[in-house]
C-alpha cells in the first residue's frame, strides 16, 4: 500500500522540519519527504492535505481505559477508537488496573485486547511494587520483558523512602525508567481540592502544594543518590515545576509532565461544586497554572498527556468529595495543547513536540516524528474546521469531560498508525 | 421527577451550577443552601420575618396556617438532635406536615445511592427537604436534582455551610446590638472544620459589619482564611479586645488525635473563653456558642451560664428563624402569616 499525502503543512518538531510538502509512505513507513522515493513511485491512495497540518501522531503517557475491571467505565476498544479520533496514535496506560498490572499475563492481555481494537498503539507501565501495595517489589525484569516500557507506582503510596530507594535502584540495574506521582499522601490526607481560597470558601478538605513539592523532594533527592531513570508524572504546582527545572539543568536523569487540563483549568473551576473538575492532583491557583505553562514552554516539561481517566456517569453524581477523580481527556489533548500555540505559550512545534517527540523520547519508543525511514503513525488536522466538543460528538465512553461547550479551532481528520487510516472524519461530523 | 435546572438543557448533571441556584427565574429565595449569594437586603428581610414570629411563639397559640397541606422531610444523613427539633417544631407551627428520616442508619448503608434515596423520597410528594450531610456540597447536588417544584433547606453540609444557624445567630446579635456596621465580632476556635463559622462570616460581612475577627491557632485556621473577610488573631487577649460579640465554636474530640492540637487542657489554657478574658472586651459583649458547649474545653461553666451568655436564646430564636426561612422560600408572603 501507497499512500500520498500532499502539500499539507508537514510539521516535525524532531527534525527541525515545517514546512509545506508531500509525505510518501509505503507499507508502514515514511519513505521520502518533498521528492518521491522512486522515479516509479505511484500512490494507491491521495490524501489531500493543502491547507492542513500533517504531524507525527500524538504520543500520550497516561491514558486509564478501563480494562481490565472497569469495563462499566470504558474499554480499550471503545477508548482507543477516541484515541485515533483525536490523532493519538501511541498511548500508555497506568498498572492501576484491576487486576493490577504486576504480572506480565495482565500485560499480554492488554496486548491482546488493544491487537483486536482499532490499531491505536496501547503500552503498558508494570506495577512498581507486587499490586501496587507499596511493600515488596514486584517482577520488574519479567514485566519488562513482557513488554512494560516503564514501572509505576500510580496513585498509590509506597511503604517508605527505603522500599522507594531500593525499587530504584532495582529498577536502574535493569535500565527500567520508573514512573512516579509527586505525592506525598500523608499530606494529602483526605483532600479533594487545591488547599487555597476555593476549598476554604466551599469547606473542601485541601491538599496542600507541599504534598507535591515535598514528595519530590525526596524523589529527586533519591534520584541523585541511585541515578535511577525518574519520570516526574503529572505537576501540578509552579514551584514543583520550578524544582524539576533546576534538577534537569543539574543533569540529573529526570523528566517531567503535565495533563492538559492543568494548564487550563485552576481551582476557581471547581466553584460552585463541579464534580467534573475534580482531579488528582487537583487544580490549583493561576499562578500554578502559569508556572506550568512556563516550564512547558522552557522545556523542562517535556510531555502534556492527557491523564484521560474516564467515567460512568453514577462516579460523578454525587457530592463533590464522594465523587471519583478523573476527567475522560483524550479527546481534548491536541485541542487543548494547540491552544497553548494559539494563546502564544510557545511555538506550535514545540507545542507538537510536547505531545510527540517528547514523551516517546522519555518512553524511548521511536515514535513521535516524521523522519523517512520511521512508522507512518501522522495525524492530519483542520486548523479551521471548529469543533466544540458535546455529549453529540464524543467518543470515549466517559463523558466527563469539563471542555464540555469549549470551542476549538483545530479538528483532526486523519489519523494513520502504521501507514493504516485508523480514523478518518465525515463531511457530516463537522 | 428529576430536573438538570439547567438551561443548556442537552448537558450531564455534573457541570458548573448557575449562579441563581438558590433563587428563580423571578429572583425569589427556592433553595437556602448557603448565605453566599445572598443580599443584605434578603437577610435583614429574613430577620425582620423572623421577628414577627417570634413574637407568636409566645402565645398560647403557636401556630399559623401558612404552610398547611405542605410536606417538610428533614432529611438527616449525620446525626444532630438541636438542629432537627427546632426544625420540626418550626415547620409544624407553620402546620406543614413533618417527616422525619435518618439516613446514617437506613438506605446509604445498603449501598443504594444519595440520588436513589433521593428520588424515593421525591415520590412521596415532599415540598421540602432540610438536609444535613458530612460532605460538603451535598445540599447543592441535591438541589441540583430535585423536582422543580422541590425545595431544599441546608442544615449543614461538611464543612461548607450552616446558613440557618448563621442566620439566627445575626437574629440573636441585632436583637442585643441593634445595628451591625459599628459592632466588632470575634469567632474564636476550630474555623477550619466550621460550616457555622464559615456562614457566619459570609453573613457578618453581607450586613456591614464594622470587622470580624477569627481567633485559633493555626491548624485550626482554613488556608487564605483572611480573603473570606477576616483578621485573624492567634492570640485570643489581643482578639478579644473591645470586642462586642463573642462566638465560640465547640470543639471536636477528634481534633486532638489529628495532631491539631496537644490537649484539650492546652486549648483551654490558650484559647477557652474565661470571665477574665471576657473581661477584656467591650462592656456588655454577648457570649454566643452554636453549641453544644464543651464546658471547660472552649468555654468556662461560669461564662456560658453568665449574665452576658445569650447561647439558650439563641436555640430559642432557632424556632423563629427557621419558620421564617420556611415561609419565604414556600412562599407564603410575612404579612399574610404572624401580623394577621
Amino acid at each position: 500500500m501507497k499512500l500520498l499525502i500532499e502539500q499539507g503543512r508537514v510539521i516535525d518538531p524532531e527534525n527541525g522540519v515545517d514546512q509545506v510538502t508531500d509525505l510518501y509512505i509505503q507499507g508502514e513507513e515514511i519513505v521520502a519527504l518533498g521528492a518521491p522515493p522512486s522515479e516509479d513511485y505511484s500512490p494507491d491512495r491521495r490524501i489531500n492535505a493543502r491547507g492542513r497540518w500533517v504531524l507525527p501522531g500524538l504520543v500520550d503517557l497516561s491514558a486509564r481505559l478501563g480494562e481490565p475491571g472497569h469495563e462499566q467505565k470504558a474499554t480499550i476498544a471503545s477508548e482507543t477508537r477516541a484515541a485515533a479520533s483525536a490523532g493519538i496514535t501511541t498511548l500508555v496506560c497506568p498498572p492501576d488496573t484491576s487486576p493490577v498490572v504486576d504480572s506480565p499475563a495482565q500485560i499480554e492481555l492488554i496486548n491482546r485486547r488493544a491487537r483486536q481494537a482499532c490499531g491505536v498503539r496501547v503500552h503498558a507501565l508494570g506495577a512498581l511494587t507486587a499490586g501496587l501495595k507499596g511493600q515488596q517489589l514486584s517482577d520488574m525484569a519479567a514485566l519488562k520483558r513482557a513488554g512494560a516500557l516503564g514501572m509505576s507506582q500510580a496513585l498509590r503510596p509506597m511503604g517508605s523512602h527505603l522500599l522507594l530507594r531500593r525499587a530504584l535502584e532495582y529498577a536502574a540495574s535493569h535500565d527500567i525508567t520508573v514512573y512516579l506521582h509527586p505525592i506525598d499522601w500523608s499530606l494529602a490526607g483526605q483532600g479533594c481540592a487545591h488547599e487555597g481560597a476555593v476549598a476554604t470558601r466551599l469547606g473542601l478538605p485541601g491538599i496542600p502544594e507541599a504534598a507535591e513539592t515535598a514528595a519530590l523532594g525526596v524523589l529527586l533527592a533519591l534520584a541523585a543518590q541511585t541515578e535511577a531513570r525518574i519520570h516526574v508524572c503529572r505537576l501540578s504546582t509552579a514551584r514543583g515545576a520550578a524544582m524539576v527545572a533546576r534538577a534537569v539543568e543539574d543533569g540529573l536523569p529526570v523528566s517531567a509532565d503535565v495533563c492538559a487540563h492543568q494548564l487550563f483549568l485552576t481551582e476557581m473551576d471547581v466553584a460552585d461544586f463541579n464534580s467534573l473538575c475534580h482531579v488528582i492532583p487537583p487544580l490549583r491557583t493561576l499562578r500554578d497554572r502559569d508556572g506550568l505553562r512556563k516550564a512547558v514552554a522552557e522545556g523542562s516539561i517535556e510531555a502534556i498527556c492527557s491523564d484521560h481517566q474516564p467515567h460512568e456517569a453514577d462516579a460523578k453524581l454525587a457530592p463533590f468529595p464522594a465523587t471519583l477523580p478523573g476527567m475522560s481527556t483524550l479527546e481534548t489533548l491536541l485541542p487543548l495543547v494547540l491552544r497553548l500555540a494559539e494563546e502564544g505559550v510557545l511555538p506550535l512545534p514545540e507545542a507538537v513536540r510536547r505531545v510527540t517527540a517528547g514523551p516517546a523520547r522519555i518512553l524511548g519508543l521511536k515514535v513521535g516524528t516524521l523522519g523517512v525511514g520511521t512508522r507512518a503513525d501522522i495525524a492530519i488536522v483542520d486548523p479551521e474546521r471548529g469543533h466544540g466538543p458535546g455529549p453529540d460528538n464524543w467518543l470515549s465512553a466517559g463523558r466527563n469531560s469539563a471542555f464540555f461547550g469549549w470551542e476549538f479551532r483545530p479538528r483532526v481528520t486523519h489519523t494513520l498508525v502504521a501507514g493504516r487510516v485508523i480514523f478518518e472524519l465525515q463531511a457530516r461530523q463537522v | 421527577m428529576i430536573n438538570q435546572d439547567n438551561p443548556a438543557g442537552s448537558r450531564p448533571a455534573a457541570g458548573p451550577l448557575p449562579p441563581s441556584l438558590q433563587f428563580n427565574a423571578q429572583g425569589r429565595l427556592r433553595h437556602l443552601l448557603t448565605i453566599e449569594g445572598l443580599s443584605g437586603a434578603l437577610i435583614t428581610e429574613i430577620l425582620d420575618t423572623a421577628e414577627s414570629f417570634a413574637g407568636m411563639n409566645a402565645q398560647a397559640v403557636k401556630k399559623v396556617p401558612l404552610l398547611r397541606g405542605k410536606t417538610v422531610m428533614n432529611l438527616f444523613f449525620e446525626a444532630s438532635t438541636r438542629t432537627r427539633t427546632t426544625f420540626e417544631l418550626a415547620a409544624k407551627r407553620l402546620s406543614a406536615d413533618v417527616l422525619n428520616i435518618n439516613i446514617s442508619t437506613s438506605a446509604t448503608v445498603k449501598g443504594e445511592s444519595l440520588l436513589d434515596t433521593l428520588r424515593n423520597l421525591q415520590a412521596m410528594y415532599v415540598d421540602m427537604f432540610v438536609v444535613r450531610h458530612a460532605d460538603s456540597g451535598a445540599a447543592h447536588f441535591i438541589a441540583r436534582h430535585v423536582a422543580p417544584h422541590v425545595s431544599v433547606l441546608n442544615a449543614g453540609d461538611g464543612r461548607h455551610a450552616h446558613p440557618t444557624q448563621a442566620l439566627l445567630d445575626m437574629f440573636t446579635i441585632r436583637r442585643h446590638k441593634g445595628d451591625f456596621t459599628r459592632l466588632k465580632v470575634a469567632i474564636v476556635g476550630d474555623i477550619l472544620h466550621s460550616r457555622v463559622a464559615r456562614s457566619q462570616i459570609h453573613a457578618l460581612n453581607l450586613l456591614n459589619t464594622g470587622e470580624v475577627r477569627v481567633i485559633g491557632p493555626k491548624t485550626l485556621l482554613p488556608a487564605h482564611v483572611e480573603d473570606l473577610g477576616v483578621h485573624v488573631f492567634h492570640d485570643i487577649r489581643a482578639g478579644l479586645r473591645d470586642v462586642d460579640v463573642i462566638i465560640m465554636l465547640r470543639l471536636q474530640k477528634e481534633r486532638m488525635e489529628s495532631g491539631l492540637l496537644p490537649s484539650e487542657h492546652e486549648f483551654f489554657q490558650l484559647w477557652g473563653l474565661t470571665e477574665e478574658r471576657l473581661a477584656l472586651a467591650a462592656p456588655g459583649c454577648i457570649v454566643m456558642h452554636p453549641g453544644p458547649a464543651n464546658r471547660g474545653v472552649e468555654i468556662d461553666s461560669r461564662v456560658a451560664d453568665g449574665p452576658q451568655s445569650v447561647i439558650l436564646e439563641q436555640v430559642s430564636n432557632g424556632i423563629a428563624v427557621r419558620m421564617a426561612v420556611m415561609s419565604t422560600i414556600m412562599g407564603g408572603s410575612v404579612n399574610q402569616g404572624a401580623g394577621a
